[in-house]
């Protein structure tokens, strides 16, 4: 497999199956390490970080899941290739804009990811599709132990897997969960949510992740706190909360259904009708029409689409994603007319 | 403030470049920003928020010991402050008494409770077991479920007394 084959398939994360999958976008679990006695990669010299790269290789392609997967070193990418990889959640802006030794491993189907030499030496993550928050812990915990046969990780009796950031340590865990809560946003409950959740210890974000803003309605939680509870116990925190805001979405839903089921129906046929002829198309546009649609989707108002082509047309209307397909580089206003061309095409084969 | 490159536009990007253990903040427009290659979506600063907190005094012990820096990677602990990451995992033990009471702030605990490394060994596991299962039994006597209660007080008998074996 290559780089320019993870154009033409689409990450298992995206099927839009799995528990709760109508409000449920997608679960991850991330796991840090690193190596015992050698400096974290952000401190690391060449020499360092060469050596961690020729430890931890042949052990993370030793592991049974990754035996066949896709290694990338950073450093032969350009820019285009390494935007398109934080397009598809493989890779962080770290990685993606750091320097020095540095690669991702990725697995079959992009369940499973490992990025080397980010700040920490190993970060290893598991993306499911629906709330699959304990699976994805289960499929890394097996990865974890057959990389900890092999390699000595850093480790205290107190503190547990040590990190280049003492906000990680501890578990080295960050388990997060990809919401779509379109209803809450509109009868304005968000701000409460998320203030409560913050109460409980845990962080709501945007798509990518730290430093970004929510959009399209969709948001990320995951937990704080990595160091005192058990990996088991920080699941089970965030899926108990997870599942309170789930009801409240489905609650909202309701009422929109109830209540303004004109209004609702004609939001998202609006955003059908304008995705469906549309000739000129922002991302942000794309964004928000699509979660407006999705909701339609979601509430059985239209069958025509299915929600795995909602989930991809998010990951390849995006700047990198659309070069990519095309081949070549294009100016924010050709990419807005691609964009469209992408979304009218995509949607009538969906049909 | 403006750019340190042209000189004309307003700096907006701001990070901190490390070349060689040498850390250089460095203030630059958007444009300069991204012909340097440096443009990445405005981060959370969770750095800066965490030296907010690291900002502890420096226990005297280190300072007269000169201890302030890593023996194994040299990273010291004003940089650590700039840069809210460490150096290695040496660094925990030269820096524990600033970063006992941060982990405590971040965290709410100071003990791990997690998965470990089958080296670190069964010991651990074993403390760890006991430690949860007499949480498990406080809670199911607040709750009042004392069949439970017995259950787990007679686990947890089982398991001190194999230990004690040992």
């Amino acid at each position: 497999m290559k780089l320019n084959d993870l154009i033409y398939q689409s990450g298992e994360w995206l099927k839009g199956t799995g528990p709760n999958s109508e409000m449920v976008m997608s679960s991850r679990v991330r796991l840090a390490r690193n190596l015992d006695g050698m400096p974290f990669a952000h401190w690391a010299r060449r020499d360092k970080q060469l050596a961690v790269m020729s430890l931890v290789r042949p052990a993370i392609e030793s592991t049974k899941i990754l035996k066949t997967s896709l290694f990338i070193d950073l450093n032969e990418l350009n820019s285009l290739d390494r935007q398109f990889l934080l397009e598809r959640h493989l890779i962080s802006h770290e990685l993606a804009e750091g320097k020095g030794v540095r690669a991702v491993v990725i697995g079959e189907r992009e369940m499973v990811s490992i990025m080397v030499n980010e700040e920490d030496h190993l970060r290893l993550q598991c993306i499911q599709s629906g709330l699959q928050l304990t699976d994805a812990w289960r499929l890394m915990d097996r990865i974890e132990s057959e990389l900890d046969a092999k390699l000595k990780f850093a480790f205290s009796r107190n503190w547990g897997y040590l990190t280049a950031c003492p906000t990680n340590a501890g578990t080295g865990m960050r388990a997060s969960v990809m919401l779509h809560l379109p209803s809450m946003v509109l009868t304005k409950q968000m701000a409460r949510v998320l203030q409560a959740i913050t109460k409980l210890g845990l962080v709501a974000r945007g798509l990518y992740g730290e430093g970004t803003e929510p959009s399209g309605n969709y948001f990320q939680i995951s937990n704080q706190v990595t160091l005192g509870q058990s990996e088991e116990e920080i699941i089970d925190n965030i899926e108990r909360v997870i599942k309170q805001i789930i009801g409240h979405e489905e609650n909202a839903r309701k009422s929109l259904l109830s209540k303004g089921r004109r209004q609702l129906e004609d939001r998202v046929f609006r955003a059908y009708g304008i995705l469906k002829n549309v000739r000129i198309i922002d991302s942000t546009e794309t964004i928000n029409l699509l979660s407006a649609l999705r909701l339609g989707v979601d509430l059985g108002l239209t069958k025509d689409v299915r929600r795995q082509t909602l989930n991809e047309l998010f990951i390849i209307t995006q700047p990198a994603h659309l070069q990519k397909i095309h081949g070549k580089t294009l100016t924010p206003g050709q990419r807005d007319v691609k964009r469209a061309e992408l979304i009218r095409e995509r949607l009538k084969k969906s049909k | 403030m403006l750019c340190e490159v042209c000189g004309k536009s307003q700096a907006t990007v701001h990070y901190t470049e490390i070349i060689n253990n040498d850390a250089t903040e460095m203030h630059l427009c958007e444009d300069c920003a991204q012909k340097k290659g440096a443009i990445l979506k405005p981060h959370f600063p969770l750095a800066d928020l965490l030296s907010g907190l690291i900002d502890f005094k420096l226990p005297l012990t280190l300072k007269e010991e000169g201890r302030g820096k890593c023996p194994q990677c040299g990273m010291t602990y004003s940089n650590f402050k700039k840069i809210g990451r460490l150096g290695c995992g040496q660094c925990y033990n030269t820096f524990k008494e600033s970063l006992a009471p941060l982990l405590k702030r971040v965290h709410g605990s100071n003990e791990h409770v997690g998965k470990s490394p089958a080296l670190a060994g069964k010991a651990m596991r074993t403390t760890q077991q006991l430690r949860q299962l007499k949480e498990k039994l406080q809670r199911a006597i607040q709750r009042e479920e004392f069949e439970e209660a017995a259950r787990l007080r007679d686990r947890i008998r089982e398991i001190e007394k194999k230990n004690e074996a040992k």
